[in-house]
């Protein structure tokens, strides 16, 4: 398992938003999380590269042990990669600037080497054409897509998608789905917070439905989509179709 | 109008005084790149610990940070100047001035920093902390150059104040600029050196305000 959370609690002050988890991702999965607003699927996800420290339980990615002390956080983090659903682009920096900070910054490479592994990373989401360009200056999808060379600029063994496409225009959804199926293709790990169930139906190993802090059921898409067998999961999925 | 142009526009005496003048006016010049760079550390230093997540680090600092802007910066001068030799601490009129300045405009900048600090979006330290920049790492790449350019026009403003406060350096004996130009004036009976030093200021501070203007123009231009 490259992925292995167990038992994990979140509170948020008096708020109980993750009530003992469990999750185990194998090396090249792709496993969909869905679930109501609030059911702690975003949590989840930010635990496991410690962007949130769960109040107890533990959370082992590609070996690490993420909360105990001794590990180096910041060099564990390398090997997750994170896309977030307002992009979170550095505004005062190019596409390629936003590609490399961290090649440099963390991972020790020269500029020069940067730009090289920067410039190949924006060519996988097919944006080479726009390394110079200002986050301003891209659409919506684009800046998405800059987001994801970001990411996968660092090799991670894992990529963390919390809602990618949310914030999109319908017509720029497409593009985000693409660069993710190239990515999912390439054998990339991934762990996807979204309500696109078509690209779910697709690409999906495995959909995970969360409700009010726990995993309800899991399994493969057509199992969960067609024949759910829990009454809150048909109601959830219900209301996604009718959208 | 004849006695006029003797009392205030002398050229005889702007020719005498002249040398006396531009001392001071290096002396301001010095002085103000001494306190303005101070100022600034001192502020950045205020403004990131006034951002930490630990309350005994915060509330002092705020603590700091408010006393400092309620106390007046002549006073402050003063007090440094006059009471620390009754502490048996006698500093030059220039450390004081340092001092003062350290303290009275660091907790300026430390505000106007801090509200830069504030007006960048979690988000950008979140996706920084994620590709596995360290805290620090992320300050000093995403957080401050966003949170600068974001302050920029209120930087300058209150740069701006600074180099004219610098002119209570007069009252500790530093001769700066209107100390150099009052003792011009008491030496020659005439007003005429405080005059230069009056269109001295003027002109050195006149390109800061065009600048300034045209940040906050463009700042407006960038919101609408």
């Amino acid at each position: 398992m490259i992925v292995s959370a167990k038992d994990i609690h979140k509170h948020f002050g008096a708020l109980h938003v993750l009530k003992g988890v469990d999750l185990d991702v194998a090396e090249r999965e792709l496993v969909f999380v869905i679930g109501p607003s609030g059911s702690g699927k975003s949590t989840l996800l930010r635990c496991l590269n410690r962007l949130e420290r769960p109040t107890s339980g533990s959370v082992r990615v590609d070996g690490i042990d993420m909360l105990a002390p001794s590990t180096d956080i910041n060099h564990a983090r390398q090997r997750i990669g994170m896309v977030f659903q307002s992009f979170n682009l550095y505004p005062h920096m190019t596409a390629l600037g936003n590609v490399t900070l961290a090649l440099r910054k963390v991972a020790g490479k020269s500029r020069a080497e940067a730009d090289v592994l920067g410039q190949a990373a924006l060519e996988r989401v097919g944006l080479a054409d726009r390394a110079s360009h200002r986050p301003a200056e891209l659409s919506g999808g684009q800046q998405q897509r800059v987001a994801i060379a970001r990411a996968i600029a660092l090799e991670p063994r894992v990529m963390l998608f919390d809602e990618p496409t949310s914030a999109l225009d319908p017509e720029l959804v497409g593009s985000v789905l693409a660069v993710m199926r190239s990515l999912r293709e390439s054998g990339m790990t991934m762990i996807v917070v979204s309500h696109e169930m078509g690209f779910a139906r697709a690409a999906a190993d495995r959909v995970v439905f969360m409700d009010d802090g726990l995993i309800v059921e899991q399994g493969p898409p057509a199992a969960i989509f067609e024949h759910p067998t829990h009454e809150r999961t048909r109601a959830f999925i219900g209301q996604i179709q009718r959208h | 109008m004849e006695e006029m142009i003797q009392a205030f526009f002398n050229a005889d005496i702007a020719r005498a005084a002249m040398p006396i003048v531009l001392a001071g006016l290096l002396n301001t010049l010095l002085m103000s790149l001494l306190v303005v760079p101070l100022g600034l550390m001192g502020g950045l230093a205020l403004a990131l610990g006034a951002h930490s997540r630990h309350p005994l680090v915060r509330w002092p600092l705020m603590a700091w940070v408010d006393f400092f802007r309620a106390f007046p910066p002549l006073v402050l001068l003063v007090l440094l100047f006059a009471g620390l030799p009754f502490a048996g601490l006698e500093l030059g009129g220039f450390a004081c001035v340092a001092i003062a300045f350290f303290l009275n405009t660091g907790a300026y900048y430390g505000e106007i920093l801090r509200a830069g600090i504030e007006s960048i979006p979690h988000g950008q330290v979140e996706a920084a902390r994620s590709t596995g920049l360290s805290r620090l790492q992320t300050t000093t790449y995403i957080v401050l150059p966003q949170a600068v350019r974001n302050v920029l026009p209120d930087l300058l403003s209150n740069t701006l104040e600074v180099v004219k406060l610098t002119s209570l350096g007069s009252v500790v004996a530093v001769p700066e600029l209107l100390y150099q130009a009052r003792q011009a004036q008491s030496v020659t009976y005439n007003a005429t050196p405080i005059v230069m030093a009056a269109v001295i200021y003027f002109l050195i501070l006149w390109p800061l305000v065009r600048l300034l203007s045209r940040l906050e123009n463009r700042a407006l231009a960038g919101r609408g």
